[in-house]
């Protein structure tokens, strides 16, 4: 990293030298530019090939959308009703169950993975942080499908016979009535959480371990206590960074396909009870794309994901925005 | 005079919170724990020969196995590399070696990594829209496709960081012999990468071999074997498949084809672990 600042004045001469001299000496050299020349704009023509990718996937989107949003317009973002036969088609529901599955990983990830991350970079012994980092790297290696099987066969019955009684009896309506169900709202929350932490650690990890030593040793300096050092000198200069990596996580969350689909229930239905079956964006996708009859319903579910789309990418603009800023701050890039 | 009582607190507050971030990483390992404990466990029960050599049989019948899946599965692995591969690995060259300083550089990276969290789901239907709308039928060329497009901007951003790393000197003693940039770059530059280039290759893999949502409708499923120009079956569509059907033995083949996707995705992500590390000592 420190061989950055050395490599510029080098970078510079030789390209006022070359120009100039190698054509008159070297005759061959002047072939050398035309080489270089050539492998730049290959180059350079695979890097433009991603910002095409970025607009071919919103062009897509829409273009696959049109039948929906002609048909339907504004009221698609209104309604709830969902019917293929009728050809009315809502996108409430779903969007309900996306969100609400998400906000409901976010209460459990956020602290869990902060203090994780905290534990990783602050505080724990040296011969804890590989084997607790490997636990989190297999965390983000498991495939979605995987988790969904888990989630369906081992994480929902353990809710329906364990949690959900407890969660109904504590916090109880309107929130929790016990249904007796695993698949729900809260089950895929659950899940939801378990697949984010990886993301909310490794970013807020970064973060962290950017704040320069010399805030926690002042800190330390006027006797502050481990965890009166993290909140004085790491989370108050890391918080714009920390928030980045909630928002990255959300943007998983929001876009989780498999397991959502596999324990949430996949009945369409805007209730608040969190221990109700429900559904979201990526699963009515996921479920009904390749059985939609008719040009309304594709269009109808390719809407849904456009939305889906347009929600995560200004998260993740945003997202990234944040945790560039913080870690640029301390100059470290 | 201090306060006793102020000062207990501070330390009790402090031993509480270091106790707490300790705890969350404890709690993390449960759900991993029980995962790994349910897929082996449940997995083994159908983990055979005939799992890894015989098509899928139907409900009831005896001797069914993901023969058709794996392969297929490798066969989206392929497609998909070479969607992915080259435009991943010289974009991430191209933002090393001369997007140092640009504004053009600076928005293809972001791109790039706003690019890595868009819903692996649109991605399909992005695939679905350009392949199988023109084309008339699913494909695994179309699943190919998708898992490529996923591939891009991982494969571009660890390029991008690893060759970053060859160390200058590298570059002024192949300039002092004369050599052109695009030489140097090729055969120096990258070629002392390598390892770095691998571990990109290596996660972006792993982390398509576990995709379901996009090949639901691109590739698609089938129950025997196919050219990639026909609907493919893969071991995650075939896993979810199973898993949300009705039929025990079905259902119980699903875990064992977790079993075995979780073994390929953890090893290939090792290996990536272990050139990572190469790639780390022998470019500092």
């Amino acid at each position: 990293m420190s061989s950055m600042e050395n490599q510029q004045p080098v970078a510079g001469n030789e390209g006022a030298v070359k120009p100039a001299l190698s054509f008159l000496f070297f005759g061959k050299l002047s072939e050398v530019g035309i080489g270089d020349k050539i492998f730049r704009a290959v180059t350079g023509f695979f890097a433009f090939l991603i910002l095409l990718l970025a607009v071919l996937t919103f062009v897509a989107l829409f273009i696959n959308s049109i039948p929906s949003i002609k048909a339907i317009g504004w009221k698609f973002l209104v309604s709830s009703e969902w019917d293929p036969i009728r050809q009315v088609f809502g996108a409430v529901p779903y969007v309900y169950g996306t969100l609400v599955s998400s906000f409901i990983a976010l209460v459990i990830a956020v602290p869990l993975g902060l203090g994780i991350a905290l534990f990783l970079t602050e505080l724990a012994p040296m011969h804890l942080r590989a084997p607790v980092a490997f636990v989190v790297d297999i965390l983000a290696a498991i495939p979605s499908v995987v988790y969904g099987l888990w989630g369906m066969f081992v994480l929902a019955p353990i809710m329906a016979r364990y949690i959900n009684p407890v969660m109904a009896k504590l916090i109880g309506a309107p929130f929790f009535v016990n249904t007796s169900i695993g698949l729900s709202f809260f089950s895929a929350g659950v899940i939801l959480s378990i697949m984010i932490l990886p993301t909310i650690i490794s970013i807020s990890r970064d973060v962290f371990e950017a704040v320069p030593n010399v805030y926690r040793e002042s800190a330390k300096a006027l006797g502050a206590t481990d965890w009166e050092t993290i909140q004085l000198s790491v989370l108050k200069s890391s918080k714009p960074g920390v928030v980045g990596a909630i928002m990255l996580g959300l943007g998983r969350a929001l876009g989780e396909t498999m397991a959502v689909t596999m324990v949430i229930g996949n009945n369409p239905q805007v209730t608040a009870n969190l221990l109700a079956p429900g559904h979201s964006m990526a699963a009515v996708i996921a479920n009904e794309f390749t059985e939609a009859t008719g040009d309304v319903y594709l269009a109808a579910l390719s809407e849904i994901g456009l939305l889906l789309m347009v929600i995560t990418f200004f998260l993740n603009v945003g997202a990234h925005l944040l945790v560039w800023f913080t870690t640029r701050n301390y100059g470290r890039n | 005079m201090l306060n006793f009582d102020y000062q207990t607190r501070r330390s009790f507050t402090n031993k509480m919170m270091v106790f707490l971030c300790g705890f969350s990483a404890f709690l993390a390992f449960i759900p991993l724990a029980s995962l790994l404990i349910y897929v082996v466990s449940q997995g083994l029960k159908d983990f055979n020969i005939g799992f890894f050599t015989h098509l899928p049989t139907a409900v009831g019948m005896p001797d069914g196995g993901m023969a058709n899946a794996i392969v297929g599965t490798l066969q989206l692995i392929v497609i998909s590399s070479l969607v992915g591969l080259p435009v991943g690995i010289f974009a991430g060259v191209y933002l090393s070696e001369f997007g140092k300083k640009s504004k053009f550089a600076w928005f293809v990276r972001f791109v790039a990594d706003v690019l890595s969290g868009v819903p692996s789901i649109v991605t399909g239907i992005v695939a679905y829209t350009l392949i199988v709308k023109p084309m008339g039928h699913f494909s695994a060329i179309a699943g190919g496709v998708a898992l490529g497009f996923m591939m891009i901007p991982i494969v571009t951003r660890t390029t991008e960081e690893l060759v970053k790393l060859v160390p200058h000197s590298l570059r002024e003693a192949s300039w002092a012999l004369g050599i052109p940039e695009w030489k140097t770059i090729l055969s120096i530059i990258m070629r002392t990468a390598k390892n770095g280039i691998l571990t990109g290759v290596l996660l972006s893999i792993a982390r398509v071999a576990g995709e379901t949502a996009p090949l639901l409708f691109t590739s698609f499923n089938n129950q025997f074997w196919a050219g990639p120009n026909e609907p493919t079956a893969s071991l995650t569509v075939q896993i979810f498949t199973y898993a949300v059907s009705p039929f025990a033995d079905w259902r119980a083949q699903a875990w064992t084809g977790a079993l075995v996707l979780l073994l390929v995705v953890l090893t290939i992500n090792i290996f990536a672990k272990m050139f990572f590390k190469d790639a780390r000592s022998a470019l500092r």
